[in-house]
């Protein structure tokens, strides 16, 4: 069955084109590009892309995968609010194998904690209003893709009273992450490949401080391989230009402002603070928590049971990998004491993190 | 984790509506979009449309893949 709108972004014929332009435009040293987003590094893995354009980009991976940059801490408050405190949890399904200081949702439901996979936050809501007698905390990790949908759960359960229910959350915003990455001079990169559905809530826009601060073209892709291969052909073309600004590919869905009713919905339901990235350390100002106004739905007010967050120091190198500073290859663990069976750092994971899209699709 | 799949509209009501998701109906929520109308794509991330697609946008990006397929 040929797919709308999915298929037609797929073509190999122009995907060849593409491949051509880019070596075209390409000087004698790879440029170093990075994709920011964990769902454009499965995408360039499962397609082929890299060793397509190997000699003329380097891409690099970035820190958008939101189960990825999920502290311990957070797994381990999760896994004491059920345990300890009797609730029923609710959770995206990725989240399940990461591993806390000492254990995982996954480990400790082979032990008995409850734990339901929801496809929906609002599945969540449905939940605890099927169950009054219990305490049903959701899981809301994710970045501004997600967030309109676990504020418009906790709005969906405030008017409906659902009472027993909160939100346990793990929210983080992407140009805050970008803007340490542009100033780390370590890291050098030479042009973001912009996440797509991040931009199509926030805007295009939302990247212009990091472009012209930083010198940085920015150009916003779709998933689709097309997509990507077009976004990476854009990035080459400003910097043969010599200029930096925000393009976008992906005008079927993302506009320069974004939606704006879910940014109301986000203002509404979240306000911004610090908050800790997994390898990464505090970033400010790149968190969203629960607004005081709906506090009673904040599972780390209601049960008192705050998340902690500290750096984990190990042999695992996510961290560097998640900055794109090494590749997962360069991490003494990778393919040994960490595979996707056996993950040890969160990287290997999640299918959209690095390790386990290389692991999976072969170290390229 | 931030996917997002194209689904057209099929039924629409109070604040919710009915797509086709890989061949299977579900019911979404659209409180995040505008006025959405049977017939209309938008972008599910989940269960939430997300945002309308734009078909006219996605001819003319389609269109520029066509030129640069054929100038090579």
């Amino acid at each position: 069955m040929q797919l709308k709108y999915i298929d037609d972004f797929r073509d190999p014929a122009t995907a060849k084109a593409l491949v051509e332009r880019i070596r075209g435009d390409a000087g004698d040293a790879p440029v170093r590009l990075m994709e920011v987003c964990g769902t454009h590094t499965v995408a360039i893995a499962r397609g082929g892309i890299r060793p397509l354009l190997a000699g003329a980009v380097t891409m690099l991976s970035g820190p958008g995968c939101p189960v990825c940059v999920t502290p311990d801490g957070y797994i381990d408050a999760a896994i004491a609010l059920g345990t300890k405190r009797g609730a029923l949890l609710a959770s995206f399904g990725d989240m399940l194998r990461v591993p806390g200081k000492s254990s995982s949702l996954e480990k400790e439901k082979g032990m008995g904690l409850e734990v339901r996979v929801v496809y929906s936050p609002l599945d969540a809501v449905t939940l605890a209003a099927a169950t009054p007698d219990r305490e049903v905390v959701f899981l809301g990790v994710g970045f501004e893709t997600t967030a309109p949908a676990i504020g418009g759960a906790i709005k969906t359960a405030a008017v409906r009273g659902v009472e027993n229910f909160s939100v346990l959350t793990s929210v983080r915003t992407i140009p805050e992450a970008m803007g340490v990455l542009a100033a780390d001079p370590e890291v050098r990169i030479e042009g973001f490949l912009c996440p797509a559905h991040v931009s199509v809530v926030i805007g295009t826009d939302a990247y212009r401080p990091v472009a012209q601060r930083y010198g940085i073209p920015c150009v916003v892709a779709g998933f689709e391989p097309l997509d990507i291969l077009m976004g990476i052909s854009m990035l080459l073309r400003q910097k043969k230009e010599g200029v930096a600004r925000v393009e976008n590919e992906y005008s079927r869905v993302a506009t320069a402002a974004g939606n704006r009713k879910a940014q109301d919905l986000i203002r509404d339901v979240f306000v911004p603070c610090d908050t800790g990235w997994r390898g990464i350390g505090v970033i400010p100002g790149s968190g969203l928590r629960i607004a005081d106004r709906y506090a009673s739905f904040d599972a780390e007010k209601k049960f008192g049971h705050p998340v902690v967050f500290a750096m984990e120091g190990s042999a695992c190198r996510c961290g560097d990998v998640l900055k794109g500073k090494i590749l997962p290859v360069n991490c003494p663990l990778f393919g040994k004491a960490c595979v996707p069976e056996e993950p040890y750092g969160p990287c290997m994971v999640s299918s959209e993190g690095t390790c386990a899209a290389y692991y999976k699709y072969g170290a390229v | 984790m931030c996917l997002g799949v194209p689904a057209k509209i099929l039924e629409t009501g109070d604040g919710a509506a009915v797509v086709e998701l890989g061949g299977v109906r579900r019911e979404i929520s659209v409180m995040l979009i505008d006025d959405v109308s049977v017939g209309e794509w938008v972008i599910v991330h989940a269960g939430f449309a997300i945002e309308k697609l734009s078909e006219e946008e996605a001819e003319q990006t389609l269109a520029l893949f066509r030129e640069i397929a054929d100038a090579t």
